[in-house]
Formats: structure tokens, sequence, C-alpha cells
């Protein structure tokens, strides 16, 4: 009875089964003056009032099996639809498989478990993290960078065939690397990639804000390309290497556009040039811990 | 041969400590090795202060001994001894001094292309000079006395100029 109490959907023509608990809520439930039953068959009906009259609080006059015929529930019995039944009945998943078996003495197939017991319970329930947990590889590693270095800051770089160069940065690329130009007629230092940790920031910095950076100037753009087919085996393999770096014109063009626009900003600040064109060095008295940069 | 001595009233230069770098003056002697010292003007409350931490300056002020801070702070203002120490070629120094550490790497560019030109110009006149009194021979005077009054300008407009750039 509590089951079919529920009802699933309405079977038309049948009064729209009331609230299940019309027995238990209060005789001043009912919802008088709905005259739309005409109308919305479908629809709530007029709901009857408690069929169980109240001797004291909590107590109602007749049981519950009297109640049972009152209320004509032995009329009212709603069973699930069955279409959702066929349904699910249908969606149960293959729990095993027969897979065939080679040899010719062990019978030619077998009944495998699609989902198989696990091989392991661990003792505590936290399970076992692997060695590499937390290693990521480099691509997604976190890049960082100093809060000394801004677009437009004048770097000083320190390796490289560079060393000494004042720079201008003009932004970090997907690898960490900082992207820097010299401008080239300056100090003769291309658009170029410089390590972090190699480099001064200076607290000098130019107005950046307006220049644009071609889009195409990726770590992919900047990455030395090395031949990797040596045809020759132990013959000449150290020639067919690329021994000369040519300048491309791509790179050339790439250059003009990008210093054409740092240029004018460096003319507007007095002695900026210059300081760019010349070279850092320490001399005597000269102790860095105790430089400002 | 000693010309600043310890007395009520003389204005002392904090050298060390953590009041370093300010002005006090001393308002009575303690022992051999302390004096009590007030810096109303300066940001020092009252208190005992050993005299290997204190240089003494040129400045005296006059008030009694052990007199409060009202009286030190009333006679440090009439002396005006504030804009006094500031105009004192120490305190220039010491300024001077700051604003070196405090340059930046474009500043010190900026100074060395500035040392550059003024030793230029000096020596170009120098040289004007020699070449004269040489072919001329016997007017030792004029060289001398040029270069002083060309390099007395000069070298007030560099400082300034490279005070101004920083």
């Amino acid at each position: 009875a509590a089951g079919e109490k529920k009802p699933g959907e309405k079977a038309p023509g049948e009064k729209k089964p009331g609230k299940k608990k019309t027995a238990e809520k209060k005789p001043a439930e009912q919802k008088a003056g709905q005259k739309e039953v005409g109308e919305k068959k479908k629809k709530i009906k007029k709901h009857h009032a408690s069929r169980n009259p109240v001797l004291a609080r909590g107590i109602g006059r007749y049981s519950r099996s009297a109640m049972y015929a009152r209320k004509a529930l032995y009329k009212r019995k709603y069973t699930a639809p069955e279409t959702k039944i066929e349904k699910k009945k249908k969606e149960k998943p293959r729990a095993t498989i027969t897979k065939p078996v080679g040899g010719d003495k062990n019978g030619g197939s077998r009944v495998v478990k699609i989902r198989k017991m696990p091989r392991y319970y661990p003792t505590e329930d936290v399970p076992r993290k692997l060695l590499s947990h937390g290693k990521k590889p480099f691509c997604q590693h976190k890049r960082r960078l100093r809060a000394s270095i801004t677009p437009g800051t004048v770097l000083i770089l320190l390796t490289g065939r560079h060393r000494g160069k004042r720079v201008i940065f003009l932004k970090q690329l997907a690898t960490g690397l900082l992207l820097v130009t010299g401008p080239l007629v300056i100090n003769r230092v291309p658009l170029r990639r410089a390590h972090q940790k190699f480099v001064i920031a200076t607290s000098t910095k130019v107005d950046i804000s307006g220049v644009k950076i071609p889009k195409h100037l990726t770590d992919a753009y900047f990455k030395k390309k090395r031949l990797r087919k040596p045809r020759h085996q132990e013959g000449e393999i150290f020639d067919t290497e690329k021994e000369k770096y040519e300048i491309t014109e791509q790179r050339k063009s790439d250059q003009k556009a990008v210093d054409s626009q740092i240029l004018a900003r460096i003319k507007k600040v007095p002695q900026l040039r210059g300081y760019l064109r010349s070279t850092f060095c320490l001399s005597n008295g000269v102790y860095p811990h105790k430089l400002v940069f | 041969v000693f010309k600043r001595f310890v007395e009520i009233g003389r204005v002392a230069f904090i050298s060390f400590g953590p009041h370093a770098g300010k002005l006090v003056a001393i308002v009575d002697v303690i022992d051999q090795n302390r004096a009590l010292v007030d810096g109303p003007c300066s940001g020092v409350r009252r208190q005992a202060m050993p005299f290997k931490c204190m240089q003494l300056t040129d400045f005296v002020l006059k008030f009694p001994h052990s007199a409060r801070q009202k009286c030190v702070r009333l006679a440090w203002e009439k002396e005006n001894i504030n804009e006094k120490w500031a105009a004192t070629r120490w305190a220039k120094k010491i300024e001077a001094r700051e604003k070196k550490a405090k340059m930046t790497d474009f500043d010190r560019y900026k100074v060395m292309k500035a040392k550059k030109m003024r030793n230029r110009i000096i020596k170009h006149e120098m040289k004007k000079l020699q070449k004269m009194s040489s072919k001329k021979g016997k007017k030792p005077d004029k060289s001398e006395k040029a270069p002083k009054s060309e390099k007395g300008p000069k070298s007030e407009k560099v400082p300034k100029a490279q005070k101004a750039q920083k």
C-alpha cells in the first residue's frame, strides 16, 4: 500500500490521486474553490476533506485498514509505467564475455569477466602515490617572472656573446625565456631570447605600452635548427650539419618591425641611446652587492 | 689644538647606533663616558648617550644644564641649527654620499658622460694656455690664473647637472 500510495503518472479519466497523507493532514487542508475541474481533467482535482475524524490530537477514529477501505485505495492501485522498467532491463551492461582461446586441448573459449575484482586491497585507505607524483613535464611548469622585470625594462645581459650589453625587455615567452632586443642598430643585439637568471634588471624603464610585438615570435621561431639525418655513416657527418647560421629575411623584417616602434620611444629619453650603446663593466672599488641597479 | 669641546649646549652629530645621522644637543654630563642628550627638533628623545657615538659640531646653544626639553627646543630654533647644519660642508658631503649610493646604472652612465665632457673641456683649455705660454715664453701668471678661474665655474656646473639628472 505504501508503494502504491505514491502515484507515478496520472491515468487519464481517473480522479487525480489526492495528496499522499490526507489522513494525517489537518482537515483544513481541503482545497476548496477549485472549479476548474471540468476544464483540466488531468490537473489537481478537488481534495476531499480528511475521512478520518480526529478524536484527540494525533488519534483518528478509524484504523489503518478501515481508512484503506474508506479511501477506496483498493481501486487506486498504480503501477510504475512499464517502459522505464523495460528500458532499465535492457540497459544492464554485460558482465562477462566469451573469448576464444588458442591451443587444442584448452577447449575453444573462456568466459571472462569484463569488470574484474581488484587484485590488491590496500591496508590504508589512501592509495600509494606514483613515484612520478607531482612531477610535471617541462611544458606544464609554472613560469615565474621577477617583479623587477616588466616590459620596457633595460636589462644587462651577463652571459652569452652579448655579455655586458644593455638591452630592452619585450615580453616573456611560453617557456619562460625573455624576449629581448638591442635594438639592433644601437648595440647589435637582435630579437633574441635571454634567460631570466642570467640577467640584471635595472630600474630604467622605457614606455613600451603601445608597441605591438608580432605574434609569431614564439619559442619555436627562435629554436636552433639542427639536421638529424646524417646520410653518410662515419663519413662526412660534421659537414652536413648547419655550420654557418644564415639570417633569414623573415628575421630581418621582424627585427625592423619591432625596432622601428621602439627606437621612437628611445629617442624621447635623453641619453638613453648612448646608455644602450655602452656596456656594463666592473672596475676597482665597484662592488655589485653595493650597486643600486 | 682642540677647538670643539664637550659643553652644555654643544650640538653633536650621532655617527652610529639607532639614531645615526641625527643632531642632538648635550644637556648634561653623566660621567666620563656618557652624556644626557636631547634632540627635540631631530626626533631624538632625551636620553643618555655615550660620547663615543657622538661627533661634535661647531654649534653651541645657550641653555643651563639639565634644562628641560622645551628650553632646548627654544634655543635650537632660535639659533636655527637645522638650517645652519644643512649649509655646512659636513652635511653636504653626507648628502652627496647618500645620493651617490642611490645612483642607478643609468645615472652612473650620465655622470660618467658629464665627467668626461667636463674633463675634456678643462684639458682643452689647459692645452690652449700651455701652448700660449710656451709660444710667448714669459707669461707664467696668465697660464696659472686662467685655468683656476675656468675650473671654478665648470666644477659648479657639473655637480649641479649631475644632481639634477639624478
